[in-house]
């Protein structure tokens, strides 16, 4: 009697809970992705929502992979109908993706990212090539002596090169999970490595043993994992003028009474520098569209047309202000005609 | 010769007495060490709390005030490229911003050429032009018409008039320029700049301007997922308790459920999160970022805690009372639910209180639901898209935007106002309705 009684007061509770949810369909754009694209991506989706009538498409900053994964999961009200990236789809995720039933992808390039590297603005001017780089931040290096490998041996800057000041490496950067780590990894890491014959060698001989090499980051002290979040970095560099940090362009925008660009390969960090291509270490940044859902949930042909419009990312646009680095014509040119057309993505 | 021995028995007396007198003093200092100790760590722990408060309240406190712009704001209809202020399609597509632009070009005639109308543009909050619609809307009489408004200011004019901004800076190294500085000069040698009380951030969801975004949002948001929760959590954890306590067996089953029961309290809460995404989203297709989705997690989360504590003070009411009602012929129920019950609700209420501001406190397990996210509107029902406080404050700590360092010390001190409130709360029921026996 007792039991029944609890049995049902569990279940009555549970049912009204669930009555609750009523099988409305989702008006709402949803959107996943990239981290670093989240804070434009928003930017756009906010100003959607004040100037049309749809309401404002929510967006959940889960990193580029951990999108693409919610995004591939198949067709229909439950998963997300944009994904942001701050790299390519690779191909195998647009095998995920066709497996799920997700068939039809339309890449929207949307700007390009710098990754600044940079310190305190009382440290000292650094100028740093990407071989530098790699020799103070990978776990194994080419041997100083000239022989074979052997694990990080540099404490200082001034031990890798002597016109570099002495002081310790200390270096915060993203960790693993982030788009940012990519990147810095496949453009400054793998670069440098490239500059050494020891490793360069490898290639012909032992290929996975090169990229593991190439991509592996030090784990003794030198190399900080600062986490995810970017002003963390930057508030930390302010307290220590002898560290160096790796971040988003638009943190260094934001805060250039606190910190300041090192040169790599000679180029500085600014706007200008990366939108014409000097500064080599910049990405570029993505979102992917579902087609099935375009018709579906309303509102996401008009999004996409503010997201691609001159307003927003031509070289004037609002989010040019908010630190993205514009397209060059051409390129916008051929964005405009794939997102208008809805264009399959083709690697 | 007599004296001789008394001598050494008083000798050794004194010898005896000073030796425990050494002994008590030695015994009274090691008590006011340890005093001394106890009262070190609790200072230690109210120095850690003060500096905490103090870091949060002296950056908070800047976001509670912002700054507006007197215009002379022209509803010129060719400017707008509209002739039908109550035509919805034409209002849709007027453009307010330029309407903005050309009162503030009025009010600083000597700025021209591209660049520098740009940079005067950047005083003002892009919110300006929404302000101007919605009041156009509102009175679709003013149409051809001027009036003066005082539009919200940008994010950085505030940062310069609350000193966040250095303007001693060399510019450089400075985000606001000497071109900004002066124009910023001139309109506070007018009057033309007020600050005021911010209530934006009292009435408005997220945003990525700093000036427009608040936290009414995340605390509606925040109050959907609690009802949820608690209309859930309650009711499940109190009948646990009362049949585990009151009506089942004592056997091998009932002692595997307590100890998972416990277990289940030390379980980190993303698990939580994780379950919920494959059990509520995938399995049910509850939908995603849904503050019902939220409720059921934080209701997992939740569940030990009330069932711990409420098993706690039925257990602390005295057999005495069940045994009168019984010798008085109550059945079983009857003495649970009219006498046991209503004895041991005070410490249950406290409990679930304490378990509900456990529940507003938590973000990880709401990651794997999709409610970390960037939510502008504010939320209107249990399915509609939705964050939570303490979310909020995550995604404003890792902006880039310096003003939002201001605002995520604000949402900080939102978040602990409810919880000092839900905690006040629990206080008081307990003086009110606790009973001694």
């Amino acid at each position: 009697m007792n039991k029944k009684m609890i049995g049902a007061l569990a279940l009555a509770t549970a049912a009204t809970s669930f009555a609750t949810v009523s099988a409305e369909g989702r008006s709402q754009i949803s959107i996943v992705g990239s981290s670093t694209v989240f804070p434009f991506a928003s930017v756009v989706a906010e100003r959607f929502g004040q100037t049309t009538s749809f309401p404002t498409p929510t967006i959940e900053s889960t990193g580029s992979g951990g999108g693409l994964s919610l995004f591939c999961q198949g067709v229909g009200e439950s998963t997300p109908d944009i994904t942001n990236a701050s790299r390519r789809i690779k191909q195998s995720e647009i095998e995920l993706c066709a497996s799920n039933g997700v068939e039809d992808v339309v890449e929207v390039l949307i700007g390009y990212d710098g990754i600044a590297i940079a310190n305190s603005v009382d440290g000292a001017e650094l100028q740093l090539s990407k071989g530098q780089l790699f020799l103070a931040l990978a776990e194994t290096v080419p041997s100083p002596n000239g022989s074979g490998l052997v694990t990080n041996p540099y404490e200082t800057w001034n031990d890798i090169d002597s016109s570099l000041p002495n002081i310790d490496i200390r270096v915060f950067g993203p960790p693993p999970s982030s788009g940012t780590r990519d990147a810095f990894v496949e453009l400054v890491m793998e670069e440098g490595c490239m500059e050494f014959d020891a490793i360069a060698s490898l290639e012909d001989t032992d290929e996975d043993k090169m990229e593991e090499v190439c991509a592996t980051m030090r784990e003794d002290g030198a190399f900080v994992e600062a986490g995810e979040n970017d002003s963390l970095i930057v508030s930390r560099l302010e307290n220590d003028p002898n560290a160096l940090g790796i971040f988003g362009y638009s943190f260094l925008d934001q805060n250039s009474d606190k910190v300041k660009s090192v040169s790599v390969e000679g180029v500085k960090a600014t706007f200008d520098t990366i939108a014409d291509g000097s500064y080599s270490v910049s990405r570029p940044l993505f979102f992917y569209v579902k087609k099935a859902h375009v018709g579906v949930i309303p509102g996401i042909e008009e999004y996409l047309a503010e997201f691609t419009s001159r307003r927003s990312i031509g070289a004037n646009g609002y989010l040019i202000d908010r630190g993205l680095i514009p397209l060059s014509n051409t390129e916008y040119a051929r964005m405009k005609d794939n997102a208008e057309n809805l264009r399959d993505v083709s690697l | 010769m007599t004296d001789q021995p008394l001598n050494a028995i008083e000798r050794m007396a004194t010898v005896k007495q000073e030796r425990l007198n050494a002994r008590l003093k030695q015994r009274y200092n090691r008590e006011r060490r340890f005093k001394a100790y106890g009262i070190a760590s609790i200072t230690g722990g109210l120095a850690f709390l003060a500096i905490l408060l103090i870091t949060i309240f002296s950056q908070g406190i800047p976001a509670f005030q912002s700054s507006f712009i007197k215009l002379d704001i022209t509803y010129d209809p060719d400017a707008l490229y509209i002739d039908d202020a109550s035509d919805p399609e034409q209002l849709r597509f007027a453009d307010f911003d330029n309407a903005v632009r050309q009162s503030m070009l009025e009010r600083f005639p000597e700025v021209s050429g591209r660049n520098d109308t740009r940079e005067l543009m950047s005083l003002i909050s892009t919110a300006a032009g929404y302000t101007v619609r919605d009041r156009l809307i509102a009175n679709p009489d003013l149409l051809g018409q001027t009036e003066t408004l005082w539009l919200m200011a940008d994010d950085d004019l505030d940062l310069v008039l609350n000193g966040t901004i250095d303007r001693n800076l060399p510019s450089d190294e400075r985000r606001v320029s000497d071109l900004e500085l002066e124009w910023i000069d001139d309109l506070l040698a007018n009057d033309d700049i007020e600050r005021r009380f911010n209530t934006t951030f009292f009435t408005r969801g997220d945003s990525r301007d700093p000036e427009t975004a608040g936290v009414w949002g995340a605390v509606v948001g925040s109050f959907y997922t609690l009802v949820v929760t608690l209309a859930l959590s309650f009711p499940i954890g109190v009948a646990a308790a009362i049949y585990l306590e009151e009506f089942a067996p004592k056997n091998r089953l009932t002692e595997i459920i307590e100890v998972n029961i416990n277990n289940l309290a030390a379980v980190p809460s993303i698990v939580f999160g994780l379950l919920g995404l494959a059990v509520f989203i995938n399995f049910f297709g509850l939908p995603r970022s849904a503050p019902v989705v939220g409720g059921l997690v934080l209701t997992l989360m939740t569940l030990p805690t009330i069932i711990i504590s409420a098993r706690a003070s039925i257990k602390a009411v005295p057999p005495s009372i069940r045994d009168a009602a019984m010798g008085l012929g109550a059945s079983k129920m009857q003495v649970t639910l009219h006498h046991v019950l209503p004895l041991a609700m005070p410490g249950m209420l406290t409990g679930t209180i304490i378990g509900m501001a456990q529940a507003l406190g938590e973000t990880a397990p709401l990651l794997m639901i999709g409610m970390v996210a960037f939510i502008v509107d504010i939320p209107q029902g249990f399915t509609d898209a939705a964050t939570v406080l303490p979310v909020q404050v995550y995604i404003w700590s890792d902006s880039p935007e310096r003003a939002f360092i201001a605002k995520t010390s604000a949402a900080i001190m939102v978040l602990l106002g409810f919880l000092a409130l839900m905690n006040l709360l629990a206080v008081l029921l307990r003086r009110k309705f606790e009973r001694r026996w």
